[in-house]
């Protein structure tokens, strides 16, 4: 960086916290004023009630920025062989104008996060994800003819989810998304400029992400919110989004596991396996990153985790409270837990120790804490393991997508 | 005459936090500290009317909490103020600032390149992963490998056990990172200068050696094995300046009925038949006391204060060859006002942390080719601290105490002593280098300090002006620390036992070195040590 | 890797491929041919040797080779190969010269004998060196073997740590301390510690750092004294003598053993598929196919050059392009119209090696420069006669020099272009100062710097022991703990030259025991 260019940055200093291009917008809808720190960036736990801004995902439609999610640009003539090599899945059978969910793992093959690969083009992809990885991606590059670049801050996301997420669309005049399948990428018109929009989402529901260059994100937003408001569209916050991703199943970098780049203690890192990423491990592709470390785990036994889903009596959330096996053996540690209100279930995402989780399933129990007015309610309620997703629409998948 | 039950030679913080927990195990303490005044190397005193010098150790964070709260240090008035980061000024006129918060910190590091900026999570990642290892070690007495004694053979199977958590490509990285040179080290992880030279300092402190030289990369953990209530790696200042570690510590020892004479230099310890009786006085008086303890480093205890004949042959060879060489000077000063520096925007919180001025590695390492060839180096590292912009009670409203640490500074000048001319020289190369990067600095001045290696041997009676009490080289670690065989705090002569930062784990005011030796001598006595509390664990 | 890369059967498939016709190569292809396996060699070059390779550096002038000494063939490697390269050797003698002083002449393995000092200083250095020889007898039972695995224990490695224990002991509880004292210290510590004589100190100082970037007084420094203490000649630790013929030999062992050799086939790929080597491809763009693969060159080489990035992981590619292997010696090949004359030695010091050091201060000077990307003002020289011991590296009558010159930067900031020729004519005039009158004699001087070196023997950064031999580059982290061992992340490929452990020098044991790892069979 040139000195100029380093002596105007200076002024970073005056804004610990960033705001993201839609800040505007959110402050003014903002009724609770409860922000948290997300990757440096101001955004809301809540803008309003959390409960209602749920029954927005599930019944009608929410509007949740996703900014502050780091991207990553890749793009050059080794672009798809470079990225195959990187991560777990096959990038030769992706297509442009698709979405992968996949991870990436060091050497040990331990995952060191997990994300999605945008393929803009055939040579240009975009990679979000929750963690800062740039030095690993640069590392990864030597010998291969790519360029890689970190956009997050000059790229606008907003993820559009609920039943009348289409519907909004269509009356935001974006109704040719109406072919887009799942995973799918279109580039489509708007007034102010293109909106790159993917059937993608961490919800379970029908859904789309839309991005822009920050400069039109107010225009996006203007755009979409007003088009929202015959279909009850309502911006929403972390702790909403929260809900739908533990119904939806979905994994979270720092939650449900550490990244092994972050990870201080010796053993606390995980492999795909451990963490039900098994299914991205293609054993049959190309050369990846931790093959050889995954696969010889595989097959000595070496593995030593199993992320499983749960369903445990009752209707108190098990956050953070440890599993039994027959009441005394302790078997793992619950991720994330909520009384789902879809489903109608208590349910929770676990991290057992193998052989629990894998060749002993049966006799689990979680011992739950529940502080409840300066006393705690202790109980040991059964839990069972069942399949994830914990929430399946219909709805998601449909083709063309319902306007309701 | 009285006997003591143990004499201390030297009120500095080893010998007051060793001389406490004995004093409160019930045994009979006297502590004997030749200046007029207690503290060692971690003192603060009044030397113009008005200002509180920290004159040689100047920060805090190596201090144990558990010396801290066994004692009841904050009862008897120490208090530590964490303070943010700091700067390296550069001399293109820019700045890199350390932010404690996190993604300031990043954004300012993503200044000079975004891929170091992130490169710094997975170093601290491996830092802190060397720093958890190390820190349980510092609170326990080293194995001696060759005794075969049940106890030190468990305490060998300890290490290989934690040592065994690694995985295998851990303990690799183990092995790398201990003998490494932290500009090897930092090579590894980041490409822009100023953020190496910034990194590196910790590296080179107090150290005898420059940032090329192998083994630094250890050097550094040192200084970040510190934390301030709970926050590791950070670092504090003690309101009242370092002396209030050992005010503090002195109060407490009072209080437990402990006995303190300042103004009472050692001349001679007192031996008969290879047991220590106590010590001579200088004027002759003699002190008795069933055992001795020496908070001096090893080479003055014992090519100074024993008598060589009563050693082993082998045993003052290595004293001999023990490596303390000085490599650091100290310049306080008293401002009239807070110094302006013009390249920091304007309320900069930098100037409440440490402000460096050397930007790259090399400068550094040319630093300590000056040191090598026997002079103070012509454009020296400084680490400088206004410590008033926390603590209000060392200077008067609206004056500034600044505490100037430089290296490197030889013990000699071209293998002759130092010269007050050479001093004068030392210290205008100091004022210089601050005054290029702060205008009327000079002007500003009342009254200035200068402490080279022989001030500060003279002072504080530190062998060659060594602020550790010994090279932290790895070679002079664990049980090589000070003298293979005797790394447990005990000597050649019975009843003679050393406390100092010569010992495990070594120097910096951490207090670590006097609360293992305290834990030997009582078990030493099969006395009960009930008022020690266990070591923290590292969770 | 592309369908067209697919490799096609070779004419007379072989078992093995071995990269490279250095003397690690040659020692791994000859042991396992030995061992009945059908092995192919591929050099580069037209002729086999690596560093032993001699080279014609002025016409009609020929140099020994890189390696102008020989200190550390290792016994078994002989035995393995059936060399007789210093059965019956005579020793040659050390040399030390001083401008203005007295010579110092070290005889027998590494001193047995010092002329030139004071009573008291010769009874010094010989408790140093028995002290030293001591050590390294210790630290020397584990170049014999793989390094150690630190997966878990193995009971091969226990006995070689508690046999190495015992030997500690062997002398005592306090000699046992002071090796962990000494170990990891520096070397000027050590020689202040027990020596008096400047010269002494200097010898010293030049053998635990030359070729090493690391100055007297750094730390660790004496990790290199104790390597080439570890080194016997003949069954003598410390011993030395000429390198003669060297490439000669091992090439003749490695053609009695039935080693199918290729000179000028440079190897452009290693082919892998998904993590197993397929074969290699030369650079005129055939294929040969193999199963097992033993690569002799620069790790760096072998993974970056020739595997592709994508067959490897990103943490081993990372680690290696830090692998600190930069030279820091240049070599200046010298030829003579007469036999060199050094007044003060004695008459047989050309025979050996004639070190050209003042102090432990100069020699530390001379290091500060190469930090900085300059060439020593003062460099330290290490000087054989290779004609002596082989009058056919030049005409009858005429005689050539070799000079180690201590301390070069691989690059230096100014670029050779414009440090070399004064970086020679330094050189010259310290020579001049020994041996007054020999610049007048001088018929040629080739300065081979370290990139040139790079350019010559494939050696990335110049550095003749394959990269940097300080302790975080050594044992399970030779070249990298990825690689380390021998064995690769890659099946079917095998390291086998001096970037593995024990690492440099002209010892052939990184290939002997990875020729002995590859038959003991893959890891799971």
């Amino acid at each position: 960086m040139t000195l100029t260019m380093r002596l105007r940055a200076q002024a970073h200093i005056e804004t610990p916290r960033l705001e993201t291009p839609f800040h505007p917008r959110l402050a003014a809808l903002d009724r609770v004023n409860d922000w948290y720190n997300w990757a440096g960036y101001k955004a809301p736990h809540a803008l309003d009630d959390t409960e209602l801004e749920y029954f927005a995902i599930r019944s009608t439609a929410s509007l949740f920025d996703l900014s502050p999610m780091v991207k990553y640009r890749i793009e050059g003539k080794d672009a798809e062989r470079y990225l195959n090599r990187l991560t777990l899945r096959d990038v030769s059978r992706q297509k442009t104008g698709t979405v992968q969910y996949t991870a990436w793992c060091d050497d040990a093959g331990h995952v060191l996060d997990d994300g999605t690969l945008f393929r803009l083009a055939p040579d240009v992809f975009r990679l979000c994800c929750q963690d800062r990885h740039l030095p690993w991606l640069l590392d990864s590059a030597i010998g291969f003819d790519v360029d890689i670049r970190e956009e997050t801050e000059e790229i606008a996301g907003l993820a559009l989810q609920g039943p009348t997420a289409f519907a909004t669309l269509k009356a935001a005049g974006l109704g040719n998304v109406a072919s887009l399948r799942p995973f799918q990428i279109t580039t489509l018109p708007a007034p102010f400029g293109d909106v790159t929009i993917s059937r993608t989402g961490f919800t379970a529901d029908l859904g789309y992400e839309l991005f822009v260059p920050s400069e039109h994100a107010l225009a996006l937003w203007d755009l979409i919110h007003a088009a929202g408001q015959a279909y009850g569209l309502r911006a929403i916050g972390y702790d909403a989004l929260n809900r739908a991703r533990i119904e939806a199943g979905f994994i979270v970098a720092g939650a449900d596991f550490i990244g092994a780049d972050i990870a201080l203690r010796p053993g606390r890192e995980r492999m795909p396996d451990e963490i039900g990423l098994d299914w991205l491990v293609d054993p049959a592709k190309p050369h990846f990153n931790g093959r050889r470390a995954i696969l010889h785990a595989r097959r000595t036994g070496a593995l030593k985790h199993v992320l499983v889903g749960l369903e445990i009596e009752g209707n108190v959330p098990a956050e953070g409270a440890i599993v039994y096996h027959g009441r005394s053996r302790e078997a793992g540690v619950v991720t994330a837990a909520i009384w789902s209100p879809t489903a109608k279930r208590n349910i929770a995402l676990a991290s057992l120790t193998r052989p629990f989780g894998t060749e002993i399933t049966n006799d689990l129990w979680v011992e739950i804490y529940a502080l409840r007015e300066l006393s705690y309610q202790k109980m040991m309620k059964r839990a069972v393991i069942v399949p994830r997703p914990f929430v399946s629409l219909p709805r998601r998948t449909a083709n063309p997508p319902g306007l309701f | 005459m009285q006997t003591y039950d143990v004499a201390m030679i030297g009120a500095g913080h080893n010998g007051l936090v060793t001389a406490c927990y004995l004093q409160r195990a019930g045994l009979n303490v006297i502590v004997l500290e030749k200046n007029d005044w207690v503290g060692g190397a971690a003192t603060s005193r009044e030397l113009t009317p008005g200002f509180l010098y920290s004159n040689c150790s100047y920060v805090c964070s190596l201090f144990r909490p558990e010396i801290m709260r066994d004692l009841e240090l904050p009862r008897h008035g120490l208090q530590v103020i964490a303070y943010e980061g700091g700067a390296v000024l550069m001399r293109d006129g820019d700045y890199l600032a350390s932010y404690r918060d996190h993604h300031s910190h990043r954004r300012e590091f993503a200044r000079f390149s975004r891929r170091d900026a992130e490169a710094y999570e997975r170093y601290a990642r491996d830092v802190t992963r060397q720093c958890r290892f190390i820190q349980p070690l510092l609170m326990r007495t080293a194995p001696d490998p060759f005794s075969f004694k049940p106890r030190d053979i468990s305490e060998l199977l300890y290490l290989a056990r934690k040592f065994g958590e690694f995985s295998a490509d851990e303990m690799a990285a183990t092995l790398r990172f201990w003998t490494m040179s932290i500009s090897d080290f930092l090579d590894e992880y980041f490409e822009t200068d100023v953020i190496k030279a910034y990194l590196a300092l910790s590296g080179i402190i107090g150290t005898a050696l420059g940032p090329m030289s192998p083994g630094t990369a250890y050097v550094l953990l040192h200084h970040y094995m510190g934390e301030v209530d709970g926050s590791v790696g950070a670092w504090g200042y003690a309101r009242g300046g370092m002396g209030a570690v050992t005010k503090a510590l002195a109060s407490s020892f009072q209080a437990s009925g402990g006995v303190i004479r300042t103004g009472a230099g050692v001349e001679k310890i007192l031996t008969r038949g290879g047991r220590a009786e106590g010590v001579v006085l200088e004027g002759g008086e003699e002190v008795r006391a069933r055992l001795t303890v020496s908070n001096a480093d090893v080479k003055r205890t014992f090519l100074k204060l024993v008598d060589e004949k009563d050693l082993p042959e082998r045993f003052v060879h290595r004293v001999r060859h023990f490596k303390m060489r000085g490599s650091s000077g100290k310049v306080n000063i008293a401002l009239d006002s807070l110094p302006e520096f013009p390249a920091l925007p304007a309320g900069s919180t930098c100037i409440k942390g440490d402000l460096h001025f050397t930007d790259s590695v090399e400068r550094m390492e040319r630093a300590y080719d000056d040191w090598k060839a026997g002079r103070w180096s012509a454009d020296p590292f400084l680490d400088m601290m206004i410590p008033t912009t926390l603590d209000p009670t060392m200077a008067p409203p609206g004056k500034h105490f600044v505490s100037t640490f430089v290296q490197y500074c030889p013990p000699k000048i071209e293998g002759r002593d130092w010269r007050d001319a050479d001093r004068d020289g030392f210290a205008k190369t100091v004022i210089d280098q601050i005054s290029a990067h702060s205008p009327g600095f000079r002007e500003r001045i009342l009254h200035m300090e200068v402490r080279t290696p022989r001030e500060i041997e003279a002072e504080v009676g530190l062998t060659e002006g060594n602020i550790f009490q010994g090279e932290l080289t790895f070679d002079q670690l664990l049980f090589n620390r000070p003298v293979p065989g005797y790394a447990q705090y005990r000597s050649p002569i019975h009843g003679l036992y050393m406390c100092g930062s010569s010992t495990h784990p070594g120097g910096g005011v951490m207090g670590a070195p006097g609360r293992n030796a305290a834990a030997e001598i009582l078990r030493d006595l099969r006395r009960p040590n009930e008022h020690m509390s266990p070591a923290h664990d590292v969770i | 890797m592309t369908s067209s890369d697919t490799p096609t059967p070779a004419a007379g498939t072989c078992d093995v491929i071995v990269i490279g016709g250095g003397h690690n190569g040659l020692t791994a292809a000859t042991v396992l041919a030995k061992a009945g396996r059908s092995v192919l060699l591929l050099e580069a070059a037209e002729t086999l040797g690596g560093a032993t390779r001699p080279y014609t550096f002025h016409s009609g002038f020929r140099s020994p080779g890189l390696a102008h000494l020989l200190n550390r063939l290792d016994p078994e490697v002989e035995k393995a190969l059936g060399l007789d390269l210093t059965r019956d050797a005579a020793l040659t003698p050390t040399t030390v010269l001083a401008p203005g002083r007295p010579a110092v002449t070290l005889r027998g393995a590494y001193g047995e004998t010092v002329k030139g000092v004071t009573p008291e200083e010769a009874r010094a250095f010989a408790a140093l060196r028995r002290k030293l020889m001591f050590q390294a007898s210790v630290l020397g039972r584990f170049l014999r073997k793989a390094p150690p695995r630190l997966d878990g224990a193995h009971l091969s490695d226990l006995l070689t740590a508690g046999g190495a224990g015992l030997k500690m002991l062997s002398h005592g509880r306090e000699e046992a301390r002071d090796l962990l004292r000494m170990l990891l210290t520096n070397v000027a510590d050590v020689a202040d510690e027990f020596l008096t004589d400047d010269r002494l100190k200097a010898l010293l100082a030049c053998d635990a750092t030359l070729g090493f970037r690391l100055g007297p007084r750094s730390p660790t420094s004496l990790i290199g004294l104790y390597y080439r203490l570890t080194g016997e000649i003949g069954g003598k630790r410390g011993g030395q003598i000429p390198a003669s013929r060297v490439a000669q030999a091992f090439e003749a062992a490695a053609h009695t053993a039935g080693v199918t050799i290729r000179t000028g086939a440079r190897v452009a790929a290693i082919l892998t598929e998904r993590g197993a080597v397929t074969g290699v491809r030369l650079a005129d763009g055939t294929t040969l196919a193999a199963t097992s693969v033993v690569s002799a060159l620069h790790p760096r080489t072998t993974f970056l050059d020739l595997v592709s990035p994508a067959e490897c992981d990103t943490g081993l590619v990372r680690a290696l392009t830090h692998y600190r292997t930069d030279g820091v010696t240049a070599r200046i090949d010298i030829a003579l119209d007469r036999a060199p004359v050094f007044p003060g030695a004695p008459a047989d010091a050309a025979t050996g090696r004639i070190v050209v050091a003042r102090s432990l201060g100069q020699v530390e000077e001379a290091f500060n420069a190469v930090k900085y990307g300059r060439a020593s003002e003062e460099p330290a020289l290490e000087i054989t006669v290779p004609t002596l011991a082989d009058p056919d590296l030049a005409p009858a009558g005429r005689h050539t020099l070799s000079i180690l010159a201590q301390y070069a930067p691989y690059r230096p900031r100014e670029g050779w272009g414009t440090e070399g020729p004064a970086f020679v004519s330094r050189v010259l005039s310290l020579l001049e100062n020994v041996s007054p009158g020999i610049g007048a004699t001088i018929i040629a001087a080739e300065l081979l710097t370290p990139d040139a070196m790079e350019e010559r023997f494939d050696l990335p950064g110049g550095h003749w022991h394959h990269g940097e031999m300080q302790p975080d580059q050594l044992l399970v982290n030779r070249p990298i703990h990825a690689l380390s061992g021998y064995r690769t992340p890659i099946d079917g490929l095998t390291l086998a030259a001096a970037g593995s452990h024990p690492g440099g020098g002209i010892s052939g044991l990184p290939g002997l025991l990875a020729a002995r790892t590859l038959m003991a069979g893959s890891r799971p």
